[in-house]
């Protein structure tokens, strides 16, 4: 059964009619073609799918896109702007943060929430709130560093 | 894509339960990380999911005198972060950071953690796997493959949470369309796989209430593979009071052992005098009598009988030593 869902993505305002078992994943990759977030794993296990609603990491594998209802939701499509990469992009770019780059969307995303709420982590800091998130290329190293990077190279975003 | 189902999404409790009451095939769903895995994986098929999440009343969080009441939404992140549940009931927010990944907790909530399924290898499976394996009694199937000869499921409870509560003497409310009703939390869990809640088809878990009581400390920890996003094999919390140099009160819980959380009983030996070797070694007796790991998880079983005792006297140790 289909609802019409009202809810805010990457600032603006959409109302669509989404099934009641559609997952936020589902509506984002498959309703709205933002393919930026990727499906990891069959749940939960690997944080390929973070985005972000009112600010607060969030699976959008294991989250109903009803249930979030009238929220901000933001995916790593909404980071770029005008084309440039945001300061957290460029510093994974820069530093090698990320190989194939599948659990790149994912990571930055847990990464732009931490830098919002703590400008300036310390490495414990960056990996408890990267902790979810797995990647089976860089060996983490070149993550945390990248987002260290972008602490140093000033505000998140 | 998840298999079709109904979504409701009422915004009273009380409504949340007519609703239960009135779809025998539906289902609470509450922050959504174990139920929506588990539907994607075939090892539930609600016909209606409950949505909890609109129901203001159930992140009621508030301090009453000589007990803290937590609704049953509100999230693991908050009860982290919470400083009053980090200094007086430091069991409580230890355990829920130690639960899944950050962005796990950020969603996941107290009854989502207490309510959820029981956990086995043969289980938690994609359906092509299971299928592989003809199933188990749990779901479809007829035997418990880690006990086949036995008449029951043996899938553990896994929670962390749970244990913490326990030691911390808190007590469950259950709502239902009759009304409230409390139990001790121990009185809310069965040691059954399949059957594993004393919760009535129509009620919900609608609030916690953990006394405040001078002089308890108390802590959790759980042996772990990862240190984060895993599961414990086995997960051990201890309070205590002392008073001079006597251990005036101890409880001892552990999860991911049985299939319920365990309250360790038989430890009144130990009070009214200090802690000693005689004391430690009845503690890893009780322990390895009240609780029965089995192959339930790919950690082995005789690890996680030397793990936990060896976990509990750490924890014990450390409390009484302040
Ligand atoms: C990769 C991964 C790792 C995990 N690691 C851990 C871990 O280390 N420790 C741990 O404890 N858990 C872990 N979990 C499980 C889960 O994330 C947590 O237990 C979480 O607290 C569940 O809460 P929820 O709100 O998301 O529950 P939901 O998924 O919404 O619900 C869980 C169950 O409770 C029932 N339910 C929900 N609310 C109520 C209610 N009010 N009354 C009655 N029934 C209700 C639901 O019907 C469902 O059966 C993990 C999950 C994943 C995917
Ligand atoms: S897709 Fe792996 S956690 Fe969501
Ligand atoms: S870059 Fe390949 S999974 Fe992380």
């Amino acid at each position: 059964m289909k609802n019409i869902l009202g809810i805010w993505v990457n600032g603006r305002w959409r109302e669509d009619a989404v099934a009641d078992n559609a997952l936020l994943l589902d509506y984002l990759r498959d309703g709205l073609g933002l393919t930026g977030t990727k499906q990891g794993c069959d749940g939960g296990e690997c944080g390929a799918c973070t985005v972000l609603v009112d600010g607060e990491p969030r699976l959008a594998c294991s989250t109903l896109a009803h249930s979030v209802a009238g929220r901000r939701v933001e995916t790593v499509e909404s980071l770029a702007s005008d084309g440039n990469l945001s300061r957290l992009q460029r510093a994974f770019h820069e530093h090698l943060g990320t190989q194939c780059g599948f659990c790149t969307p994912g990571m930055l995303m847990a990464a732009e929430a931490l830098l919002r709420k703590n400008p300036k982590p310390d490495r414990a800091a960056i990996r408890a709130a990267l902790a979810g998130n797995l990647c089976r290329c860089t060996g983490y190293v070149k993550i945390i560093e990248s987002v260290e990077a972008a602490a140093n190279a000033g505000v998140a975003a | 894509m998840l298999p079709d189902f109904r979504l409701a999404r009422p915004q009273s409790a009380a409504a949340a339960v007519a609703l239960r009451a009135e779809n025998p095939g539906s289902r609470f769903i509450a922050g959504g990380t174990d139920l929506l895995p588990n539907i994607r994986r075939g090892l539930a098929s609600p016909e209606v999911l409950i949505d909890l999440g609109g129901v203001a009343e159930l992140r009621e969080l508030r301090a009453d005198d000589d007990k803290l009441r937590i609704g049953a939404g509100v999230t693991l992140a908050t009860i982290a972060a919470d400083v009053r549940i980090q200094q007086r009931l430091p069991a409580l927010a230890q355990a829920a950071l130690a639960v899944a990944g950050p962005t796990h907790r950020a969603a996941a909530t107290l009854c989502g953690n207490l309510c959820l399924d029981t956990r086995c290898q043969y289980y938690n499976q994609s359906e092509s796997w299971r299928t592989g394996n003809q199933f188990c009694m749990k779901l479809v199937g007829d035997i418990c493959r880690v006990a086949p000869k036995s008449a029951r499921c043996y899938a553990a409870f896994s929670g962390d949470v749970a244990p913490a509560l326990l030691v911390l003497g808190a007590t469950v409310e259950l709502l239902g369309p009759q009304g409230v009703r409390r139990l001790p939390l121990a009185e809310f869990y069965r040691d059954d796989g399949m059957d594993w809640l004393a919760l009535g088809k129509d009620e919900m878990l609608y609030a916690v209430e953990v006394p405040l009581a001078d002089g308890w400390l108390s802590t959790y920890d759980k042996i772990r593979i990862r240190g984060a996003v895993d599961f414990p094999p086995v997960g051990v919390a201890i309070a205590l009071r002392r008073e001079g140099e006597a251990l005036a009160e101890l409880r001892s819980a552990c999860t991911g052992a049985s299939s319920r959380p365990e309250l360790i009983d038989g430890l009144e030996p130990l009070v009214g005098k200090p802690l000693d070797e005689a004391g430690l070694a009845l503690l890893d007796k009780r322990l390895l009598k009240c609780t029965q790991p089995m192959e339930t998880t790919v950690v082995p079983v005789p690890y996680r009988r030397r793990v936990m005792p060896v976990l509990a006297r750490k924890l014990l140790r450390n409390l009484w030593q302040g």
